[in-house]
């Protein structure tokens, strides 16, 4: 099985060669693994200067895709991403790669949880979490067809199948009562192992923003809710709070914690310190019963 | 348009009084004043983009573009105002003729790389032309761009900083050098000389992007 990241190179280089309005911007990461094509720029390792090139593009009419790890595409250009894309009326699509604890042996330069949160802040954005590479493809290709500003979030983390649908899909029908567990992108595989014998009903989401907040009112029939994300805990909390102001109703945010974590390792043992794999799951969910 | 006719140099105090409500208009307007001119009078051809980076003070460029019928005479006299288009640093959702908005610095010499990208893309023969200030220099993110664009070749690119001496730390031996070793060319002109203005602007190379230090002094 490919990776995400594997995978949206090859889509990447096909979109350069079919459609004549998209363009590249590449920060050296990734240069390597695409062929070579007079509308990939790489601008070395320049990352204000990718999200302004990229500004720039759009201006000019062009479709930009702009790639990099995470913490490098949307935190160290945060200014770029407000004003040059934001502010200038333009889109983009932002490509990143890493997620929240990938590469975890790399340490907290190279961990992003909180990207998401971060450019969930900026108006006009939509963010997918895909959790599988051929949701990859779907999301990229619809991506490529707008003007809109886009992020996807690719993970090394992947669940075992794709999920056909798209927006909120629920995926299993607990009692009247269950709680709605929501996972968020590729924290699916381990929240279906840690709710297999709970009554619960799980949706599955991968576009986190917009917040599908109708879908969220319409599932929920009790009032619990456990939102299972894959960065930083409670990226989501207020569009759950949002959607459900007017009915009573409890929340258990889990995700990754706002804490210098200076640990290295594998990205499965990062999973499990956050409680994030199926054991860390299913012990929040029957705490907060 | 609003206006029949256009107006010319000499009546650019009037435009900018309008806006200040006041004769005495700000220093930092004024030092993009006569490039600002030469710019829209002689230089721009429609092909052509001009971007102001370097938004602070831009009662100038409000005159101009009304000078030249972007926008309406009248609308000058709400500039800053709530439901003014024209505010202290230009919104290019808001006025028509401006290419980008700006207000932080730094951000314009990027985004101008990448127009000069696209514009080398499909083959245009437009020129990309980029206002920035001495001070504004000290934004690291104008050196990620001038090392790309000397690198690369960008020839459709040039940069006028208003040189009116304004940075702190200044600049030892000079700004022009420092696009030299990037690998642009470069040149010094009087910021006042609208002749000398306009050579520097058209002088153009295929093959690297060209800075013109317009030097004004306080």
């Amino acid at each position: 099985m490919t990776t995400m990241r594997k995978h949206f190179y090859g889509l990447a280089a096909e979109a350069l060669e079919q459609q004549p309005r998209v363009a590249m911007v590449f920060a050296e990461i990734g240069v390597s693994e695409m062929p070579r094509h007079p509308r990939l720029f790489n601008v070395g390792i320049r990352e204000q200067l990718m999200i302004s090139v990229a500004a720039g593009l759009a201006l000019e009419g062009y479709r930009p895709v702009v790639h990099s790890y995470a913490p490098f595409i949307v935190e160290r250009p945060y200014e770029q991403i407000k004003l040059d894309l934001g502010h200038q009326d333009v889109g983009a699509i932002l490509v990143s790669t890493g997620a929240s604890y990938d590469s975890a042996y790399s340490g907290r330069t190279h961990q992003a949880p909180e990207d998401v949160a971060v450019l969930a802040a900026l108006p006009g954005w939509t963010i997918h979490v895909p959790g599988h590479p051929q949701e990859v493809e779907r999301v990229f290709a619809r991506a490529l067809r707008t003007d809109d500003r886009v992020y996807i979030r690719l993970s090394d983390e992947s669940n075992h199948a794709p999920v056909r649908g798209d927006g909120f899909v629920v995926l299993r029908e607990g009692s009247g009562s269950a709680p709605l567990v929501v996972a968020v992108g590729p924290t699916l595989g381990e929240t279906l192992a840690a709710t297999g014998d709970l009554d619960a009903t799980v949706a599955y989401l991968a576009t986190v923003r917009p917040f599908p907040k109708a879908e969220l009112r319409a599932a929920l029939r009790g009032t619990d809710v456990v939102l299972v994300e894959p960065y930083l805990a409670g990226t989501s909390s207020a569009e759950v709070s949002r959607a459900l102001q007017d009915r009573p109703h409890r929340l258990l945010a889990l995700g990754v914690p706002n804490a210098e974590f200076r640990h290295y390792g594998e990205g499965a043992e990062h999973r499990a310190a956050h409680g994030l794999d199926a054991a860390g799951i299913r012990a929040s969910i029957a705490a907060f019963a | 348009m609003a206006i029949a006719m256009q107006l010319g140099y000499d009546d650019l105090p009037g435009l900018l009084t309008l806006q200040t409500g006041d004769e005495k208009h700000d220093w930092s307007a004024l030092s993009t004043l006569d490039v600002l001119w030469v710019l829209y009078d002689r230089v721009l051809s429609p092909d052509d983009r001009f971007l102001l980076s370097k938004g602070h003070g831009p009662t100038a460029y409000y005159a101009v573009l009304a000078a030249k019928g972007f926008i309406p005479v009248e609308d000058l006299a709400g500039f800053g105002t709530f439901d003014s288009r024209l505010g202290y640093h230009p919104d290019r959702v808001l006025v028509p003729g401006v290419e980008i908005s700006s207000g932080s610095l730094g951000h314009g010499l990027p985004i101008a790389v990448g127009r000069a990208l696209a514009l080398d893309a499909r083959g245009s023969a437009g020129h990309i032309y980029c206002l920035v200030g001495d001070a504004e220099l000290e934004e690291g993110s104008n050196w990620e761009a001038v090392q790309y664009a000397g690198r690369v070749g960008l020839g459709r690119l040039t940069v006028v900083v208003i040189d009116n001496h304004s940075s702190t730390q200044h600049w030892p031996g000079g700004i022009s050098r420092r696009f030299e070793v990037e690998g642009w060319s470069a040149e010094r002109i009087d910021g006042r000389d609208h002749d000398a203005i306009e050579r520097a602007l058209i002088t153009r190379h295929d093959d690297w992007p060209h800075v013109v230090v317009a030097d004004i002094q306080p």
